[in-house]
């Protein structure tokens, strides 16, 4: 029995529990909301959660196990979703005005594989308005403060998703991630968060905020947690055109038998120059030296691209938006005007109302970028960028398994420094938009504190649809740290 | 100075598949409000669209009929802007690739008379693409409500280069472009549903000039009438302007089909800016030769090649005349019917086979309200009643009787003939003989002018005979019989 509470317990350590039957769903959604009541306060990590819901949730997982009829490793485990999920019943507001008090009539096909796999679907967490966001501080409900310091930010977007796991407010959570918005709050909270690769997880039923880089990925306390849960979410699904007919392995014993040392191990020169943190460097430089103690063969590589990334992103990523976000209008559901005299009138004010600043941003930002006339300046050539990125990676898995690098640049920064300046934060996801724009699988693993107590994390990037090699590979360091037992006083 | 028109038209076509274009929700018309939606449909928040390749499978096959290339690779856009029968306020359609690219549509003109056949001329076409059709408003006292269950449903924009120079042609190219879709299942076109749309680019240059003038669109043009009087107006009004000392600005207009009249949409300045760009939901569509090849396998025969073939002598055609084929050729099932029956008659009786179509047939079917599909007479009972007429054992008033019997009963016409004793005589049972000698008796004066050498006297003594037969005997008998005694006279 480990000594460790029950809501700072991994995935592992409680499906191992409920089996066992030395523990019983309903008395860990007990603990997990327990917990959250306790916290919850201060961490602001939902938006809303449904305590009876879950527990008639937990209840049921009980009589199934108590009929032989369990689902798997996760069934009556609670689990946590970025309130841009879609649940059937449960509100849905991407953290936004404009969807006011909408309440989505269908599951998303990831909630559809959590209820068939029996999760006990917990919460909707908060979140940079429609994924916009690095910080959490876009959020139209409130800010949610980073665990290990209440004055500071989790990152984002999936800020709620990282605070609500590393509070103990959730076992694990899933979150989406569109240009580092998994990895960066991951490695600000010291919790594990993996994007896979693009294509492997259904979009359907997620909010879409940039449809070609958009991801559902887990966070999990560990390598080996993420494994488990990414097992139960990733697939084919036909209500996705772009998702990808791949055959799924069992990511959990690819763990079992990682891939020994010799693993080559690639540094992206481009990714250690101005703007990175020193004690990240430090502690990002240790995790290096940790893989050739293990025999990595760790060489440099060069991804001569990437100092285009930030700025093809920011055209692709808000083009994609400007027309996906077209649809919330006042029309048929969320935040409609009280004042709108007319068609124009309805359009004008409900969105200047509904949505935040930030996002008004990248609409107008993204439809000018496709403007007639100015369409291949900008949107055109970042795509050929986006190319380019693409073929940096590729060319470097010439020579190497996995690429690393640190996932942010800094650690936690406080609420409302950057939030004066958009492109100081933008500049907070330079490590991780690559990944997005090559479709790449990567994932952040914690690997160190600050001397003043801050996560870090490192980012391990892996070949398309080798979620199983680089889950190995970030095995091989997290389960010979134990970072994770370092759990924030709440 | 003279001017002529210069007219390009976008014919948008919905598709007639069961489901919509990106989602499994039916397709249908007049369904109670918003009652063909989901999630996609409706545009909620996370919702993704599919491709329907069904719907993929129908725009290649109109692409075939009309001669058109079909892209190895097409893509998806989404045209982007706000209306609220749009629910994504983007629609989802195909902007720089397209799935079919050329072709022409082949138009036959009005000819110098109702019976002879007018030009055929070939408009070529720019392309065909895909897209989905948007909702419908409705405009009420209490404000403006929206169904969506049109919304979404496969939806395909034929355009022409701007080839097309008066309305008669206009016209024709919507016929035939009509005629098309229905051959190859691909649509009903129901203007009065909204299953064929029409807008025109229109312009007018002086006679010899080969550069384009100002175009002005017109839309609302929802009858193939209203494209004929639209196209008419605009040209008629474009001249005008132009004879009188102004310019023609570049502009939308609406057409009102009731009044006759159009008025100004919006102009160049207030058009949109749509924004394209590749829909990243969805992949690209490959067409390799082998999905090509089995839906070219589908493809029935194009309806111009049907009535060429149909007026062409024996042996490769049935020899008909223009009026006949015209009437058979646009519904391709009666076409159908029409040769079910001739295989059974025979090809020698193809023109008789084809008049009781057009005449009797379709009269029946018109007057009790019958489809084609649910008609009791079948094929091979018209050939047989036709044969039955050609052996001379029934006359043609005769035959009407039985064909009305057939038509409402399904009786074969043999067995009608024999219950009614409508059977003419085909030797003479002793009596004919004496009649003629009769009816020449009577006539002195005709028989004496066809034994001077007028043949067509004999004309005159056949009637007589005939009625005292009652008809029931056959014709070919009474000549025969009547020549015999005249020249034993």
């Amino acid at each position: 029995m480990s000594a460790t509470p029950l809501h700072h317990q991994t995935l592992a350590e409680l499906s191992a529990a409920l089996a066992s039957g030395s523990l019983s769903s309903v008395a860990l959604t007990e603990a997990v909301i327990a917990r959250t009541r306790a916290v919850e306060d201060r961490v602001q990590a939902f938006n809303s959660y449904d305590a009876e819901d879950a527990l008639a949730q937990a209840r049921a997982s009980d009589a199934r196990r108590a009929a032989g009829q369990a689902r798997g490793p996760l069934d009556g485990i609670p689990i946590g979703l970025k309130d841009v999920i879609a649940v059937k019943d449960q509100p849905l507001t991407a953290s936004s005005k404009m969807l006011g008090n909408f309440v989505s009539p269908y599951d998303a096909t990831v909630t559809t594989k959590l209820r068939d796999a029996g999760v006990v679907l917990w919460g909707r967490l908060n979140m940079d308005e429609f994924a916009m966001g690095s910080s959490t501080e876009n959020s139209a409900t409130k800010p949610t403060a980073n665990p290990y310091d209440l004055s500071r930010i989790p990152g984002g977007s999936s800020g709620g998703s990282a605070a609500a796991l590393a509070a103990g407010e959730a076992p694990a959570t899933l979150g989406s991630d569109t240009g580092g918005s998994i990895r960066q709050p991951a490695a600000l909270c010291g919790v594990v968060g993996l994007k896979p690769t693009y294509g492997l997880v259904s979009r359907y039923g997620l909010i879409a905020y940039a449809s070609s880089l958009d991801q559902i990925g887990p966070f999990a306390r560990t390598v080996e947690d993420a494994a488990i849960l990414l097992q139960v979410i990733a697939g084919h699904d036909e209500r996705d055109s772009t998702s990808f007919k791949a055959e799924i392995p069992d990511y959990r014993a690819a763990l079992v038998a990682p891939r020994e040392c010799p693993l080559r191990i690639g540094i992206p020169k481009e990714y250690f120059g101005e703007g990175l943190d020193p004690e990240v460097a430090a502690a990002v430089q240790a995790a290096v030296e940790f893989y050739k103690s293990k025999g990595a063969e760790v060489r440099e590589v060069s991804l001569p691209h990437t100092q285009y990334a930030l700025a093809a992103y920011y055209i692709i990523a808000t083009a994609e938006a400007s027309s996906n976000l077209a649809r919330y209008d006042g029309v048929r559901y969320g935040h409609r005007s009280a004042e709108a005299e007319n068609l124009l009138d309805l359009y004008f004010k409900s969105r200047a109302e509904g949505f935040g600043s930030e996002v008004k941003r990248r609409i107008i930002l993204g439809t000018y970028v496709l403007s007639s006339g100015y369409y291949d300046a900008y949107y055109g050539r970042a795509q050929k960028v986006r190319t380019l990125i693409r073929e940096d990676f590729i060319r470097a898995y010439g020579e190497v398994d996995v690429i690393l690098t640190p996932t942010s640049p800094t650690p936690a920064w406080k609420r409302g420094e950057k939030t004066e300046n958009p492109l100081s934060m933008y500049l907070a996801d330079i490590y991780t938009i690559g990944v997005n724009l090559a479709g790449l699988p990567a994932i952040s693993v914690p690997c160190g504190f600050t001397t003043g107590g801050l996560p870090i994390g490192l980012q391990l990037i892996g070949k398309p649809f080798a979620e199983a090699e680089l889950l190995a590979a970030a095995h091989v360091y997290d389960s010979a740290h134990d970072w994770v037992k370092r759990t924030p006083v709440l | 100075m003279t001017y002529e028109a210069v007219i390009g038209l976008e014919v948008h076509v919905q598709i007639k598949t069961r489901s919509k274009m990106f989602t499994r929700v039916p397709a249908g018309y007049g369904e109670p409000e918003n009652t063909l939606t989901d999630p996609t449909v409706l545009a909620l928040p996370g919702a993704l669209p599919v491709m329907n390749r069904a719907a993929v499978d129908a725009i290649i096959k109109a692409g075939l009929m009309l001669g058109c290339e079909i892209a190895p690779v097409c893509k998806w856009d989404r045209k982007n802007y706000f209306y609220p029968d749009s629910p994504k306020n983007y629609q989802i359609s195909q902007y720089d690739r397209p799935i079919c690219v050329g072709g022409a549509v082949e138009i036959e003109l009005p000819g110098p008379a109702r019976n002879i056949m007018g030009e055929h001329k070939s408009i070529p076409l720019t392309r065909i693409h895909l897209e989905e059709d948007v909702g419908k408003l409705n405009h009420g006292a209490g404000g403006s409500l929206i169904d969506y269950n049109r919304a979404g449903t496969p939806l395909m924009e034929i355009v022409s280069e701007p080839a097309i120079h008066s309305a008669e042609e206009a016209y024709a190219y919507l016929t035939s472009v009509r005629n098309s879709m229905l051959y190859a299942g691909i649509s009903d076109c129901d203007m009065e549903k909204g299953q064929m749309r029409c807008d025109a680019n229109i312009s007018i240059r002086p006679v010899g000039s080969t550069a384009l003038g100002t175009k002005v669109e017109l839309k609302n043009l929802n009858s193939i009438s209203f494209v004929r009087d639209g196209i008419a107006h605009e040209v008629a009004r474009q001249i005008a302007v132009v004879k009188a000392g102004g310019t023609i600005v570049q502009e939308t207009r609406d057409y009102d089909g009731l009044t006759g009249t159009s008025q100004s949409l919006r102009s160049k300045e207030m058009a949109h800016d749509y924004r394209y760009f590749p829909d990243p939901d969805l992949m690209p569509v490959k067409v390799d030769a082998e999905w090509k090849a089995r839906l070219a396998a589908e493809l029935p025969e194009r309806p111009f090649d049907k009535q060429r073939r149909f007026m062409a002598a024996a042996p490769e055609g049935y020899g008909l005349p223009y009026t006949l084929a015209s009437v058979l050729i646009p519904d391709r099932a009666l076409a159908d019917w029409f040769e079910t029956a001739v295989k059974a008659a025979g090809p020698a009786l193809a023109q008789p086979v084809g008049n009781w179509i057009a005449n009797d047939l379709l009269r029946e079917l018109s007057a009790s309200g019958t489809a084609l599909a649910d008609a009791k007479v079948t094929p091979a009972a018209l050939a047989e009643l036709v044969k039955l007429i050609d052996a001379g054992t029934l006359l043609q008033n005769a035959a009407k009787e039985v064909f009305a019997d057939m038509f409402a009963t399904g009786e074969a016409p043999a067995a009608i003939v024999a219950r009614k004793g409508l059977a003419v005589a085909q030797t003479d049972t002793g009596e004919l003989e004496q009649w003629c000698r009769d009816a020449i008796a009577a006539n002195a004066k005709a028989a004496a002018e066809f034994k001077a050498g007028k043949e067509s006297a004999i004309n005159g003594l056949k009637g007589p005979v005939m009625k005292a037969a009652k008809g029931k005997v056959n014709p070919k008998l009474v000549d025969e019989t009547l020549r015999r005694v005249l020249a034993a006279m």
